[in-house]
């Protein structure tokens, strides 16, 4: 992984700072709740929106049941098209892979359409390191990289900002990248989209080589996909001469009919359209269109490792819409940048500790930076079970780590008391008799202190179940109800 | 490193994220041809009845929803038409590609038509004001017109340089409802670009603005003869 997010602090620690960043809060309050409500009405006009979604994840896991025949299918159509097909293990291999075509056609610069899976390497960064100057050509991409920040957001990287502090932005680094921001820069969207474009256009004018990630890999064709909006997509993929595309092993999908399924819901989960603005499809190379040199370099980098758990495979569904992010509660109070990955939110929750291993108290925190409340799994257009793989996270990382003393004392004394019924009921009996000497919080200065700082200890009953149930008399329930339901309501 | 060293090297990297993979699925029967269940598509082939006029009056709903200027004329008005929409933009140079029928462009008046002959270059297309194009397909529920590269629609270049685009799309031939339906009838080997509506971004709080860096006016002419009276 990048060494961008390398020595970051846990999800806690960082969460802590930003949520105390409230001109952050109001930001994405605003943005999430924008898109939320145009969302859910581009949804709506499909009525078979369970469908398309159900037919989307048994696409994408019979994909991956069999992602070896489809890569080697991938790879002779891609071939046989003019492409060249490069395989990278991790991210060092990919970066070697990209750096070594870059040099190899002279140039030094780059114009790069926005990919999380040229984010996730550090290639801009690895890049750089071989003297070869990289620029994002998205406008939210264009903001973090003059801003010299981090992706915040999937879809729109730069959400953390907003239209005054992109002004900002714009009119003091735009110089010293190119053309400058015109005199008087005001922060309506429309006289920054115009700043960016023409920032950008002399870039795009003389650029011979693009580097660019996909949504869709079509295994039987070889053809590869990329939705945008901007139009900077197309300038990448239609002008440079070389053109490299750097795409993780599980964007394949079969066949070219299957996109009618994720056209229709991407778009519509991502920025709430009935379709993105532009779709850009090539194989391989065309005669006298577009490119002449195209590779694609398939991108391993820990996929594999999440490909062998069953349950946590189906994280490699994602077709990164960031629907997951925008309504999570979570996310929006935290910020992206808390998850120390490309991977923000509830995704990236799942995506990142797989993706990276748990090694890190970083990666190790992630699969806790969630109240499983399930809105992420229910917005998902690939219905990624979200909770369910956070859960199995946690417990991976409990079975992996010895844990406090002080839960291992006492899941150990609990253990034995459980499987001693004697023990139990004297243990159960003790409680119930001393239940008004108990306190209602666990008693400071020891660590177990941190549970009860929200939560009460729950009140023992006056009597036990099992002391009720050996008791009772015929017909009674607990609480001296009769046992039957009231059927008068 | 040798030639054979990087071919070795690239061998390796293949055949060992090839054996993860294979580690990783262990399950899946080898030698298998897999295919997909078609029972597991359970989904509406089109959400639209099956009736043209419906069908191309949502798509000039959708398109004009998304910011594209939409234009129905006949057979007999599309040259008019085109020309009208140059002088209106004030256009003094438009650009076509090779392909494109001769005939449309016989109304134009003021504005110097470029025919491509695939050696313009991206600078100079960028001094050009508008390009004028046919389509392959266009889809109703979505708004999107297709270019497939086709002898009427050139390079994909020439479509993106220019500041306006002017589409041209025959109902009902050219029209489809839906995108089940839309994609048996494009061929993915040639190069493709998906149009809904001119460049935008929501890339500022969430919020959707047109006009980046593709054409910030597009124009669709959706030709159709009128029905038959009598």
């Amino acid at each position: 992984m990048s060494s961008t997010y390398l020595g970051l602090p846990s999800f806690p620690v960082a969460a802590a700072e930003s949520t105390r960043d409230e001109q952050l809060r109001a930001n994405l309050r605003h943005a999430t709740h924008t898109i939320r409500a145009k969302r859910a009405t581009a949804i709506s006009e499909l009525t078979d929106w369970p469908e398309l979604r159900a037919a989307g994840a048994a696409i994408k896991d019979h994909t991956l049941a069999h992602l070896d025949h489809y890569l080697l299918q991938l790879e002779a159509a891609v071939t046989a098209a003019g492409g060249t097909v490069h395989w990278a293990v991790d991210a060092d291999d990919a970066n070697r892979i990209v750096a070594g075509l870059v040099k190899a056609t002279g140039e030094t610069e780059v114009v790069k359409v926005k990919s999380m899976a040229t984010q996730e390497i550090g290639l801009n960064e690895a890049l750089a390191a071989e003297g070869i100057h990289a620029y994002e050509t998205d406008l939210a991409e264009l903001i973090v990289q003059l801003g010299d920040d981090r992706p915040s957001h999937i879809l729109v990287p730069a959400i953390h900002k907003n239209r005054h502090q992109i002004r900002d932005i714009f009119s003091r680094q735009m110089a010293a990248w190119g053309r400058p921001a015109p005199d008087n820069l005001t922060d309506t969207p429309a006289d920054l989209a115009e700043a960016a474009r023409l920032h950008l256009r002399e870039k795009f004018l003389r650029a011979k080589v693009a580097i660019s990630g996909a949504n869709f890999m079509i295994a039987e064709t070889g053809t590869l996909v990329v939705l945008e909006s901007e139009g900077n997509g197309r300038m990448c993929l239609t002008l440079p001469e070389t053109l490299i595309s750097v795409v993780g092993i599980e964007k394949l999908i079969p066949t070219w009919q299957d996109l009618e399924v994720f056209l229709q819901t991407l778009p519509r989960s991502s920025t709430a359209e009935r379709m993105n603005p532009y779709t850009t499809t090539w194989t391989g190379t065309t005669d006298g269109d577009g490119p002449t040199d195209f590779h694609l370099v398939l991108l391993d980098n820990g996929r594999t490792d999440t490909l062998a758990d069953s349950l946590g495979r189906q994280a490699l569904r994602c077709i990164r819409c960031s629907a997951c992010l925008n309504v999570c509660p979570v996310y929006e109070r935290a910020g992206g940048h808390a998850y120390g990955s490309p991977y923000p939110g509830p995704i990236g929750a799942i995506l990142t500790p797989q993706l990276r291993g748990t090694t890190t108290e970083l990666d190790a925190s992630l699969p806790y930076a969630s109240t499983l409340c399930g809105a992420c799994y229910d917005v998902c257009p690939v219905a990624i079970d979200i909770p369910d793989i956070l859960v199995h996270l946690r417990e991976r990382i409990t079975e992996q780590r010895r844990g406090h003393a002080l839960e291992r004392a006492v899941m150990k004394a609990a253990t034995w008391v459980l499987d001693h019924p004697s023990a139990y009921a004297l243990a159960r009996q003790t409680a119930t008799r001393t239940r008004h000497l108990h306190p209602t919080e666990l008693p400071a200065p020891t660590p177990a202190k941190a549970w009860s700082n929200a939560r009460d200890l729950p009140r023992f009953p006056g009597r036990s179940f099992r002391t009720w149930w050996k008791d009772r008399p015929a017909g009674e329930a607990p609480h001296g109800r009769p046992a039957r339901e009231d059927t008068t309501r | 490193m040798t030639a054979a060293d990087k071919a070795s090297a690239a061998g390796s990297s293949r055949e060992q994220v090839l054996g993860r993979i294979r580690a990783a699925i262990g399950d899946a029967p080898a030698g298998e041809v897999p295919r997909l269940d078609p029972a597991l598509r359970t989904y509406r082939d089109t959400h639209v009845p099956d009736d043209p006029a419906v069908v191309l009056d949502l798509l000039a709903e959708n398109l004009a929803d998304y910011r594209a200027g939409v234009h129905r004329c006949t057979p007999e008005d599309l040259a008019a038409t085109i020309a009208r929409l140059l002088a209106e933009r004030g256009a003094r140079a438009a650009v076509t590609p090779p392909g494109l029928p001769r005939p449309w462009l016989g109304a134009i008046a003021g504005t110097e038509v470029i025919d491509d002959d695939g050696t313009l270059t991206a600078q100079r297309l960028d001094a050009v004001d508008s390009v004028i194009t046919g389509c392959a397909l266009a889809v109703a529920e979505t708004g999107t017109v297709v270019l497939d590269a086709g002898p009427d629609q050139g390079r994909r270049v020439l479509s993106l340089v220019p500041d306006h685009h002017i589409c041209v799309v025959h109902a009902p031939e050219q029209v489809v409802s839906s995108l089940p339906r839309a994609l048996p009838r494009l061929d993915p080997r040639r190069p493709m670009t998906w149009i809904s509506g001119p460049s935008a971004t929501s890339d500022i709080e969430l919020d959707r603005v047109e006009g980046v860096h593709g054409p910030r006016t597009l124009d669709v002419i959706l030709v159709s003869s009128p029905p038959r009276s009598g």
